[in-house]
């Protein structure tokens, strides 16, 4: 291919970020897809290529459990988290006048506190003795501490739908800032209801950022050990959790690499059917 | 709009209503942190400042502390610096390949750090290098750089192309230039990247977790002390003031940032920029 000064100009300045992101993000995603096809033979790693970690991690009955958990909690956790938000993201676009700048900071501010710290003061709020607990039983809601919000799939749904709320506000706030007002005027002026209105304008408009704000907190659920260590108990652990105790105390990195690898893409797939569904959703409703 | 009083109201109260979902944890972070009991539960006892002296001498802590603030400024310069190369690349050449290029760079911001993590301990075991400080840094300059890229996109955009290139017609060597004009028309947008980063870093767990070697950072640090509970009223106290150190952070990043938009003529409002 021929090079103009411009094309060379724009690659030569990007090489520094780009030879980083080769070597240090490219070559050990490889590297990790390579080791899923070794064996950890003690302390030596047979490196002749096998499927047997694929095996192992399809077809045990506790990974396979732990996958579909990891999913399954995953998926819950998008929806509380995206549906939950999106009144948020519309209040502040479409009622907020002056100060929006000040909300979005406000829903931000917490997301920069230590995330550790924010995981375990849920454990603080929904534990036996906890605040949520100590708030019903002194205004007399509840007789004897609820026990069914800890150490569970509950509190792991609560805990990660908090930490990951601004990730799914903003991307739909910017595609309800980007919607023509005055199509809503149009709407209205052919006589749609608020409801109608909503329905037939406002949410296929909004759709690109609902899609947005579903993958983004999709994504990185899976990947999270920290929350349901904390707060899940036995029934709230993940594929994390396993795949960070076979590259810690179980020595067996190449089984953790075959668990990660499945795992990505599992979460691949997904996030492309829903990326491909919304796409339709968004052209029917559009038509 | 008159749309009926109702609605609105409705909306309101929701949005109120998720924002003290939002600052729950948040808020109970200084209050137990001088509640005067060990345990970290309600009903509250009294007020002390204890748990706030006795990080005074913790020398583990001041270990992680000094170690954290190594990889939080060596990460937000190096991912600055690698972040202006590609925000500059980007706003103002085509090249070819530019959005594999550029997708791999923020690739980052849609993987699971655990995958960032995992697979970048697994480059490390077959270099056969050993864990430190600087294989920290290394995969949280991975992570940030896409921030950086974020903020400096909108530095780079605002700047106009007609000030450099006068700059050249009056004699200026690129250097020059750089030094003369760019840069001190991006400023506001490098310190911001600055910030953000090194808050992002200060803050990162599980990279850090896993790459970590003898040294441990702070959040490792508050990690291992999370399964002591005579211990977690110091954490509180401690959680407090990274609190504190984060919101000032940022407050001066935002600050930044919109004098940045403003050079531009922007609506220092918008969210351009910023995530």
């Amino acid at each position: 291919m021929k090079l103009n000064s411009e094309g060379r100009k724009g690659l030569f300045l990007i090489s520094p970020t780009f030879a980083y992101a080769l070597l240090l993000l490219a070559a050990p995603l490889i590297l990790v897809i390579m080791f899923s096809f070794w064996t950890q033979d003690y302390l030596d790693l047979d490196t002749t290529p096998t499927l047997a970690n694929y095996k192992e991690a399809w077809t045990d009955p506790l990974y396979r459990e732990l996958m579909f958990r990891s999913l399954r909690i995953s998926i819950m956790v998008t929806l509380v988290t995206v549906i939950s938000a999106f009144p948020v993201a519309y209040y502040v676009s479409f009622r907020v006048k002056e100060r929006k700048a000040l909300w979005l900071f406000l829903i931000t501010a917490p997301f920069w506190t230590s995330y550790l710290l924010r995981v375990f003061l849920w454990k603080v709020i929904l534990g036996y003795n906890g605040v949520f607990n100590s708030a019903l039983l002194w205004a007399g809601i509840i007789d004897e501490p609820l026990q069914f919000i800890l150490y569970n799939v509950n509190a792991v749904v609560i805990t990660l739908a908090h930490a990951w709320a601004p990730f799914a506000i903003l991307p739909i706030f910017v595609a309800l800032e980007k919607i023509d007002r005055s199509l809503l005027e149009a709407a209205e002026d052919l006589g749609d209801g608020p409801v109608r209105r909503f329905f037939r304008v406002t949410l296929p408009l909004a759709i690109p950022g609902v899609m947005a704000a579903t993958l983004i907190v999709l994504i990185p659920t899976v990947g999270d050990f920290i929350t349901p260590k904390l707060v899940g108990g036995t029934e709230g652990l993940m594929i994390s959790n396993m795949i960070q105790v076979q590259f810690g105390k179980a020595n067996n990195a190449p089984l953790g690499a075959a668990l990660a690898v499945s795992s990505m893409f599992i979460v691949g797939g997904l996030s492309l059917l829903i990326f491909l569904g919304s796409r339709r959703v968004g052209r029917v409703a559009g038509e | 709009m008159a749309k009926g009083p109702k609605k609105l109201d409705w909306l309101r109260g929701y949005a109120s209503i998720y924002m003290v979902f939002l600052y729950a944890p948040v808020i109970l972070l200084p209050i137990f942190a001088f509640n005067n009991s060990t345990v970290i539960a309600f009903p509250l006892k009294g007020f002390t400042t204890e748990w706030f002296s006795s990080l005074m001498d913790n020398s583990a802590l001041h270990d992680a502390l000094g170690n954290s603030m190594i990889v939080a400024v060596s990460t937000a310069m190096i991912s600055t610096l690698l972040g202006a190369f590609a925000a500059r690349a980007g706003v103002r050449y085509r090249f070819p390949a530019k959005r594999g290029i550029m997708g791999l760079i923020l690739l980052p911001l849609v993987l699971p750090e655990i995958i960032i993590a995992v697979s970048l301990l697994v480059l490390l075991m077959r270099l056969g290098m050993s864990l430190s400080l600087w294989t920290v840094i290394a995969g949280h300059v991975l992570v940030c750089v896409p921030f950086s890229i974020a903020v400096l996109n909108s530095a780079f955009a605002g700047l106009d192309q007609s000030l450099e290139e006068a700059s050249f017609d009056l004699g200026e060597t690129s250097w020059g230039t750089f030094k003369r004009v760019t840069f001190p028309l991006i400023l506001p947008g490098v310190i911001s990247s600055l910030l953000i980063t090194f808050t992002i870093s200060l803050d990162e767990f599980i990279i850090a977790f896993f790459l970590t070697g003898t040294d441990v950072t702070l959040p490792v640090y508050i990690w291992s002390q999370l399964r002591f509970p005579a211990k977690l009223p110091g954490v509180m106290a401690l959680g407090t003031l990274l609190l504190l150190l984060s919101i000032t952070l940022l407050i001066v990043a935002e600050f930044f940032r919109r004098r940045s938009a403003q050079r531009r003529g922007l609506d220092a409002s918008t969210t351009e920029g910023l995530i």
